[in-house]
């Protein structure tokens, strides 16, 4: 019989705790339970193992994923994750507790949701932010919700085809069954059309439109035009940015935008096979009724201390219920700890090297590439960041395979057929010249 | 714990770095000006001790299951097994771009495989998709599914879903961001959902209910084949929502019992830490029928033994988060049903259900118990026998001996809920729990309850050695203060 | 025992309203107030707003219950009470001196269908 490191009770406590409750048998805990729903049958699972033996078990999956140097975004960047971070979030204290509902035992929790609020207002130029949603594609189809809760009785929304593919996705998902309409805003030479999305501000009916920031090319949008142009229909603009850059970048609300929201993971979360990720989300006060999630906010305790709680509640589901325009309840509180930590070991310096050093990187990058004669630019003129699209001139699938064989991940093939690049500031110059001359040779 | 008042902001101090970076050593590149944010973006410029100390001191002030006895109802705030953070940290896993060829990730794909055909035979469904991130997104991919399965058959008119009275608020909540009219049906004197009132809202309209069971009073809804043959009977479909699986962990299968989908919270029911609200992981699990609606991308197995993804199915859900879920949850929960195996799996319902009847049969002297007979996981009291309000000051409410538990170092029960009673005081305790600890408990509750029959006022003072006392909720809602300025 | 206002017109919903010419002004009643507890937030319609009887215009918020204001009549509203904005409380410390919004009925005889003091007292309690 195996041992179970989880469970305490021994023969005799197991005795004295039945006695206790007044039954004779385990089984009598079952009584109520229809005889034949008591599962009799044996799990087609493996026996108990030791901790060792699922610890072999594990290195064995993990040798079946061959380490490769990283050189695709298209949602999820491999950026660097300073030691402290992990380190950190590790502490039994953050990791195991639950949600900050007994607030006078969570004031850990509760300070630091607060001071990720805050880092989010700042990076996107918001006025509030809530406590994280699961990952970016999920927080703009709530954005596309918000959308319609602030514009009253309007049911599109326009969508970028610039946007990542998984985002449209989601949003798609969200939109069929909640009902919404969702019209795409035409992109031309690489950057969400102006003309387009008057051409469907003019058909009526718009709540609202989601754009990006960068868009799934890579290239910086000049969104010049947007936000006036959707203010003057009564509808919203909401963004779809990548953190890391907008410590750099043009904010939202420089933009004119109302809702920004995007994917946590690039401010130093490790890629985890694509979760967990978080999700955020911020607008302008004079939406904040409608922003889904919870929120902490700042008051004092009896004494006058300084404490923070979990506030705002009355727009949540559970208090909501039928009539909640979200369904969120929990956050990805663990992951907001993560990018606070982050953005705190990075500081304004560090944000702004982390997207210097992935500019030059990817910007040396594309240029090589391009001397190699065998992808050409899509978009000469555009300005990208990290992430950038070439027209490939040669097989993407063999070129795959090839540099999978020499440990890169690198020229993913898009729905457009163009070959997408990312460099974070973790590709050296030596990385770079390597994955280069991969493709010089064939 | 220890009060702690400074925010990482206010230790900033320009000229400060925690970070390092490496040259990349290749040429600068600027960006267009009139694309670049005007002011840099207020962020704390701190040293690594600065973060190391002020982030120590915020966990030094919060409660984990580790810090001690978490009876928190609805929760499952079971133990966290510490190998399988190791697992998830480990850098063959962390490493992996959700966009990698299959034929580099096969360890990857082979878990969810795994995972899915565990989830499977636990709990008697056909097949997983482990793509949602949460319980509540679970439900909605769940009703997704439903719908889905509905509008392909060309059955328009089931917009409706019943939900019980009892159920947890995402359950409405995820019904109408699905699309779906919530009808409510009553729970009877016993707690359990009332068959009677639960026949006249069957129709050609409904497309499925929604059930918890045990439901969220912690009872075995006993009537369920009769409610599974009614639902069917009608055309709709049963939705199982796995937030309560664990009593039935080993003994009982939802598929068994009739329902058609269902999802499971890893973070409770399998041991995934609860990360002060997440990330968690809320896998959906479907009957035969109903596979081919699962959301995409889906993992399936090749003829030549290899893994592959499948990115788009027609007649799918749709997709429903940015790659597939949260891997590092799912790495967590694989790793412990590995560790319990089919003869662990057996046991932790059992003791999660032996726990809190033997909880419940022995406070009930000081705490009113409305629902006497044997609970499963957990079980509602409705406030004290005795609260104090004989001696002239104003009884001690559920609220005041949630506080109370804190000073003497233990979470609170979940309060207030369910809506049934006014005084709920809902407590689960797991199966990782000793007899040792559950006495203690008990103990303390009683001690409470004897304080509170002699002067309330210790109770509505509570808690007194908390890092806080209690904070103006009113005062933070009226004038929110939501950001460091 | 909550206050109940003479002279007032109230629904089942607990809105009270007090009829001026072909103005009705609505708020809640004493009852609902007492109800909720502290008041944190009154979401009310714009200005200009259509409202029909019996439909929600908007909803009263406490620290954790959130209930949805009922129209008692039909009509456009003409004024909302701003000052609820920034103190919501004023509908605690006196509920029917803090109206919430003002409506040019559309068809008074929607009045006939509401409570006078003495039948409201039957329900609110």
């Amino acid at each position: 019989m195996s041992t179970f490191p989880y469970f305490p009770h021994t023969e005799e406590d197991i005795r004295q705790m039945l006695q206790r409750i007044g039954v004779s048998s385990m089984d009598d805990l079952y009584a109520d339970v229809p005889a034949d729903f008591i599962f009799k049958g044996e799990y087609n699972l493996p026996d108990a193992k030791s901790e060792q033996e699922v610890r072999e078990l594990f290195d064995a999956l993990a040798a079946k994923n061959p380490k490769l140097k990283v050189f695709v975004g298209q949602g999820s960047y491999d950026h660097y994750t300073p030691s402290i971070v992990p380190y950190l979030l590790s502490r039994s204290e953050f990791l195991t507790a639950y949600t900050p509902y007994q607030c006078e035992i969570s004031q850990g929790t509760l300070r630091y949701i607060f001071e990720y609020q805050s880092m989010i207002c700042n990076l996107t130029g918001m006025d509030v932010s809530n406590a994280s949603m699961y990952d970016g594609p999920t927080a703009a189809a709530e954005a596309m919700r918000m959308a319609i809760a602030c514009a009253k009785k309007k049911n599109t929304v326009l969508v970028s085809k610039g946007l990542l593919p998984n985002v449209i996705e989601v949003i798609k998902t969200y939109a069929k069954y909640y009902g919404t309409t969702i019209e795409e805003i035409e992109v031309n030479g690489g950057q969400t059309s102006l003309e387009s999305l008057k051409a469907l501000i003019a058909k009526g009916d718009v709540a609202g439109a989601i754009v990006p920031s960068i868009n799934r090319y890579g290239i910086i949008e000049d969104l010049t035009g947007f936000a006036d142009a959707l203010h003057e229909a009564g509808a919203v603009l909401a963004e779809y940015c990548d953190p890391s850059a907008l410590a750099v970048l043009k904010t939202p609300a420089e933009w004119g935008a109302d809702i920004a929201v995007g994917d946590g993971q690039s401010l130093g979360i490790p890629m985890s096979y694509g979760g967990p990720s978080v999700g955020f989300m911020a607008c302008r006060k004079e939406h904040m009724r409608k922003l889904p999630g919870r929120i902490v906010g700042q008051t004092a305790d009896a004494s006058g201390r300084r404490a923070f709680v979990l506030t705002l509640q009355a727009r949540e589901q559970h208090i909501r219920r039928e009539k909640a325009t979200s369904n969120i309840c929990s956050n990805e509180s663990l992951m907001a700890l993560f990018v606070t930590i982050y953005l705190s070991v990075m500081g304004p310096k560090g944000m702004r090297e982390v997207n210097e050093k992935s500019t030059s990187g990817a910007h040396y990058l594309y240029n090589e590439l391009l001397k190699t004669g065998k992808f050409e630019p899509v978009f000469p003129d555009k300005p990208f960041l990290k992430e950038f699209v070439l027209r490939p001139l040669v097989d993407l699938k063999s070129l795959n395979a090839k540099l999978v064989d020499r440990g890169f991940f690198a020229a993913i093939q898009t729905e457009e057929g163009y070959a997408s690049f990312c460099v974070t500031e973790k590709r050296s110059k030596a990385e770079i010249d390597a994955l280069v001359n991969i493709i010089k040779e064939g | 714990m220890k009060y702690y008042d400074k925010l990482i902001f206010e230790l900033s101090k320009p000229g400060r770095a925690a970070f390092t970076l490496p040259d990349n050593g290749c040429p600068a590149a600027a960006l267009p000006a009139d694309l670049m944010r005007a002011e840099p973006a207020i962020l704390p410029e701190v040293t690594e001790v600065d973060v190391a100390r002020h982030y120590t001191a915020l966990s030094q002030m919060n409660f984990g299951v580790d810090t001690g006895f978490y009876p928190l109802g609805s929760c499952t705030m079971k133990y966290n097994p510490k190998i399988n953070e190791e697992i998830a940290a480990m850098p063959a896993f962390q490493g992996l771009h959700p966009l990698q060829p299959a034929e580099t990730v096969q360890g990857a794909l082979e878990v969810y495989y795994e995972m899915d055909k565990a989830l499977a035979t636990i709990t008697g469904m056909k097949r997983f998709t482990l793509n949602p991130c949460a319980g509540a997104h679970g439900e909605l991919t769940g009703l997704m599914v439903i719908r889905s399965y509905h509008l392909s058959r060309g059955d328009f008119a089931r917009t409706k879903i019943i939900v019980p009275d009892s159920a947890h608020g995402t359950n409405p909540a995820s019904a109408a961001v699905c699309g779906l009219e919530i009808v409510e049906v009553k729970s009877g004197a016993n707690g359990l959902v009332d068959v009677e009132s639960l026949k006249p809202l069957l129709g050609p309209d409904i497309a499925g209910i929604m059930m918890t069971n045990p439901n969220t009073l912690g009872l075995f809804e006993k009537d369920i084949r009769e409610i599974a043959e009614l639902v069917h009977g009608c055309g709709g479909l049963l939705y199982y929502d796995g937030a309560n699986m664990n009593p039935l962990l080993g003994m009982v299968r939802p598929g068994d019992m009739g329902f058609d989908v269902m999802h499971i919270n890893l973070h409770k029911t399998f041991s995934t830490p609860h990360g002060g609200g997440g990330p968690g992981s809320g896998p959906v699990g479907v009957c035969e029928k109903l596979v081919d609606f699962l959301p995409t991308p889906r993992v399936e197995k090749q003829a030549d033994g290899k893994f592959t993804v499948v990115r788009s199915v027609a007649g799918a859900a749709g997709q429903v988060s940015a790659f597939m879920g949260n891997f590092g949850v799912i790495l967590r929960a694989y790793a412990y049903i590995l560790m319990l195996g089919k003869q662990g799996i057996k046991l932790a319902g059992k003791y999660a259900t032996l726990a809190a009847n033997y909880i419940k049969e022995s406070l009930k002297d000081a705490y009113k118990l409305p629902i006497p007979s044997v609970c499963k996981h957990e079980f509602v009291y409705d406030g004290l026998i005795d609260d104090g309000s004989a001696t002239g000051k104003p009884g001690a409410t559920t609220l005041d001996v949630a506080k109370r538990l804190l000073d003497y170092g233990y979470h609170a029960p979940t309060i207030y809920f369910p809506l049934l009673f006014h005084q709920a005081l809902m407590i689960e305790p797991t199966e990782t729990e000793s007899k040792e600890t559950l006495d203690e408990f008990i103990e303390v509750m009683h001690k409470i309850a004897k304080e509170a029959a002699e002067d309330p006022d210790i109770l509505h003072g509570a808690p007194h050695l908390a890092p806080i006392s209690r904070p103006d909720e009113t005062a933070a809602a009226r004038n929110p203060i939501l950001k460091f300025e | 025992m909550s206050k109940i206002a003479e002279g007032l017109l109230y629904s089942e919903s607990h809105e009270w309203v007090k009829v001026e010419g072909n103005i009705a002004v609505i708020g809640v009643s004493d009852f609902a107030q007492a109800e909720m507890g502290d008041i944190t937030y009154v979401d009310m319609p714009d200005e200009g707003d259509d409202v029909e009887k019996g439909e929600d215009f908007g909803a009263l918020e406490s620290v954790k219950a959130s209930s949805e204001l009922y129209s008692p009549v039909s009509g456009k509203v003409v004024e909302v009470n701003s000052e609820l904005e920034d103190a919501p409380e004023l509908i605690n410390e006196d509920a029917y001196a803090a109206w919430i919004i003002k409506v040019e009925m559309s068809d008074a005889a929607e009045l006939d269908e509401l409570m006078d003091a003495k039948a409201y007292a039957q329900i609110a309690k």
